[in-house]
């Protein structure tokens, strides 16, 4: 058993892939020297050397390219991008260039590296260091996209990634980087990517929820009058239909929790698919909790007020099933 | 003279080795060129196509001055390329008529062309991602120590995009061995470089990068072969990256269907008289490798030759619909 912050739990788990397999190598800003913004990456430099764990301009495009290429020839590249907004100036080279290789090849190249970025809001870095952004990577063919909740699935997680044949982004919750977690550290633990957990087990209500999110779902969870059940996620792309619709079928209750704007968001694919394909199974509409169609604000009673507490979650499931409709969100009830 | 005949591309590219199978390889691109331009006429080729005629010396001396086993990222306009790496006619125009014979297998088209035995990584719609990603193979070289470099093949418009900047500086402070080659041919897209661009010389923004930056007549052969050669011995042994620039000039337009309305009045003429194949045909007769007449010979067999090749490429299977499936993820 081990306790590790999140943070700790990266940062075992790229040592462990750098120990293991010789063609890992790992470049971001800031990440060898420095031990990384985050300390997700501290000691590496010293433990591998510099033709390992590489320190990058500033420069997202330029290294995030340069990954394409390496994984290209046989390396397996983990780049670190600090927040995840620093990969707008370097799309290109993760949805159109890694994303096609395979494709473009008949197979015969591959781009085995993966991204890992801070994500999330509720620490007040305003709105340019705060989005989460999976809408600009999710439904891309050739891309996987995953985000841990904890310790425990980080690890599992950023393991598989590394091990995965295509490019796959982590996005890690920055806000839990330093929260604990007591969780049985195996350097064989692996969660496939692809598939979901069920997180709490529930027979009213099933709450989806990613990331950030699902500790505040289980927090939810504990408050609400409905017996929820929360399942976590986990994979973002491609995303485990088959996990929610089961528990579709028991609860007959649908919501997502979306640390995600409303027109961006996960939950519109998910709510989309399992009403056309298990109709049947709801008792009432299906619901998403998102956040609000605008920017992330700063001042913290906004941001506090901008991003779903379990308070307003467990109100928000209590009442689509007291009502059986869905309720309105926080913003058009206030605005 | 039987490059075509032994169409794997490692056996193409090993004869580029002969002075006469070099020229014969330009002319290859040329008529190849001349004739995939016939085909989008024809309604054979969909989209778009880029041709590089006029430009055949800069992709036969790239070819000539690297391994196999190096690895060139280059740009859409690199049918030319391809051909001069080794890539089969009929793989080239297949996959520019989008069938299964095609270097990737139809599924890619005339921006896409690919070949992993010569080094060939998938060419790139996108203009300067294949800076970045031949870092990328320059580093891998470097930290397994293959001894393999990485060229960069893209063209004057590039120079202008975050990417150029944003490589070179990566492959300098990281001393990969990557050589930059820029072609040159004075029109980015549409609009001729005085209008995008603040300098004459491309090889001048080297100095900012603390590489070499050289200005080679990308019409001369044997000048880009030469310039290549010190470039990849520099990259080869540990020294760094360079940057060459292939002066050079592109005859057709922009793409399509393009005339190039916008070029200089009689600028297309003054190049016309240093043509990169006449130019060559006149050394080898000088050396006494070819005789006057054997230019035209040699274009006569290689006409036979692309138009075997064209009727390959179309008697060729279309891919299957199962094909839209594979090799999405692994």
């Amino acid at each position: 058993m081990a306790n590790l912050r999140m943070r700790q739990a990266v940062l075992q788990a790229l040592d462990d892939a750098l120990s293991e397999d010789e063609a890992v190598i790992l470049l971001g800003e800031d990440i060898a020297v420095a031990g990384g913004p985050f300390k997700c990456t501290d000691g590496l430099l010293k433990k591998y050397g510099a033709d390992r764990v590489i320190d990058t301009p500033i420069s997202e495009m330029g290294f995030m390219g340069a990954a394409v290429g390496a994984a290209a020839c046989g390396l397996r590249p983990v780049v670190e991008i600090m927040f995840i907004e620093f990969i707008g100036v370097a799309l290109d080279q993760l949805t159109t260039q890694a994303a096609t290789l395979r494709y473009l090849s008949r197979g015969r190249l591959t781009a085995p590296l993966v991204m890992r970025a801070s994500v999330g809001a509720g620490q007040g870095f305003g709105c340019q260091h705060s989005q989460i952004l999976d809408h600009w990577f999710r439904g891309t063919p050739g891309l996987k996209l995953c985000m841990p909740s904890g310790s425990r699935t980080a690890y599992g997680l950023l393991r598989a990634a590394i091990d995965d044949p295509d490019p796959v982004i982590v996005l890690e919750p920055r806000i839990l980087y330093g929260e604990h977690e007591d969780f049985a550290l195996d350097r064989n633990f692996r969660l496939p990517l692809g598939s979901a957990e069920i997180a709490r087990h529930g027979g009213e209500v099933t709450l989806v929820a990613v990331g950030a999110m699902t500790p505040v779902a289980l927090k939810a969870a504990k408050r609400a009058a409905a017996d929820i059940e929360v399942i976590d996620l986990l994979s973002l792309w491609p995303w485990d239909k088959a996990t929610i619709s089961a528990s579709l079928a028991r609860t007959g209750r649908l919501v997502t929790l979306e640390e995600s704007t409303r027109g961006a968001g996960w939950g519109g694919d998910v709510v989309a698919t399992l009403a056309s394909e298990c109709f049947g199974s709801f008792k009432a509409p299906p619901h998403r909790i998102t956040l609000p169609d605008a920017p992330i604000p700063y001042a913290g009673e906004l941001e506090a007020q901008y991003l779903p507490s379990p308070e307003y979650v467990a109100a928000q499931v209590d009442a689509l099933v007291t009502r059986e409709a869905a309720p309105p969100p926080w913003w058009r009830e206030t605005v | 003279m039987s490059a075509l005949n032994s169409t794997t591309p490692l056996a193409r590219r090993a004869v580029l080795a002969d002075r006469v199978e070099q020229l014969k390889r330009m002319v290859e691109i040329r008529l190849a060129e001349e004739r995939i331009q016939r085909l989008f006429s024809e309604g054979e080729v969909r989209g778009s196509t880029h041709l590089c005629i006029g430009q055949e010396a800069v992709a036969v001396g790239v070819a000539r001055a690297t391994h196999p086993e190096d690895i060139v990222s280059c740009t859409y306009r690199g049918h030319g390329h391809a051909l001069a790496l080794g890539v089969a006619p009929e793989q080239v125009i297949g996959e520019i008529c989008g069938r299964s014979i095609g270097c990737a297998g139809g599924l890619g088209g005339s921006m896409h062309l690919v070949e992993p035995t010569v080094g060939l990584m998938p060419t790139a719609a996108i203009v300067g991602a294949g800076l970045p990603i031949a870092c990328g193979a320059a580093l891998a070289a470097k930290v397994r120590k293959s001894g393999r470099v990485s060229v960069a093949i893209f063209g004057d418009g590039t120079a202008n995009i975050g990417a150029f900047h944003e490589a070179l500086n990566f492959a300098a402070i990281q001393k990969l061995p990557v050589i930059f080659v820029c072609e040159n041919n004075l029109y980015g897209e549409y609009t001729r470089i005085n209008f995008t661009t603040p300098i004459e010389h491309i090889a001048d923004r080297a100095a900012g990068y603390a590489m070499p930056g050289i200005v080679v007549d990308g019409q001369d052969l044997d000048a880009v072969a030469r310039a290549m050669e010190q470039a990849v011995a520099r990259a080869r042994s540990g020294e760094g990256p360079s940057l060459l620039e292939m002066k050079t000039y592109r005859y057709s337009g922009h793409s399509r269907s393009d005339p190039a309305t916008y070029r200089l009045d009689g600028e297309l003429d003054i190049w016309l008289k240093r043509d990169p194949i006449d130019l060559f045909a006149r050394v080898l007769i000088g050396e006494g490798a070819i005789r006057a007449g054997d230019l035209d010979r040699m274009k006569t067999e290689v006409r036979e030759e692309v138009e075997t090749a064209v009727a390959r490429a179309l008697s060729s299977s279309r891919p299957k619909s199962a094909e839209i499936f594979s090799h999405v993820t692994g």
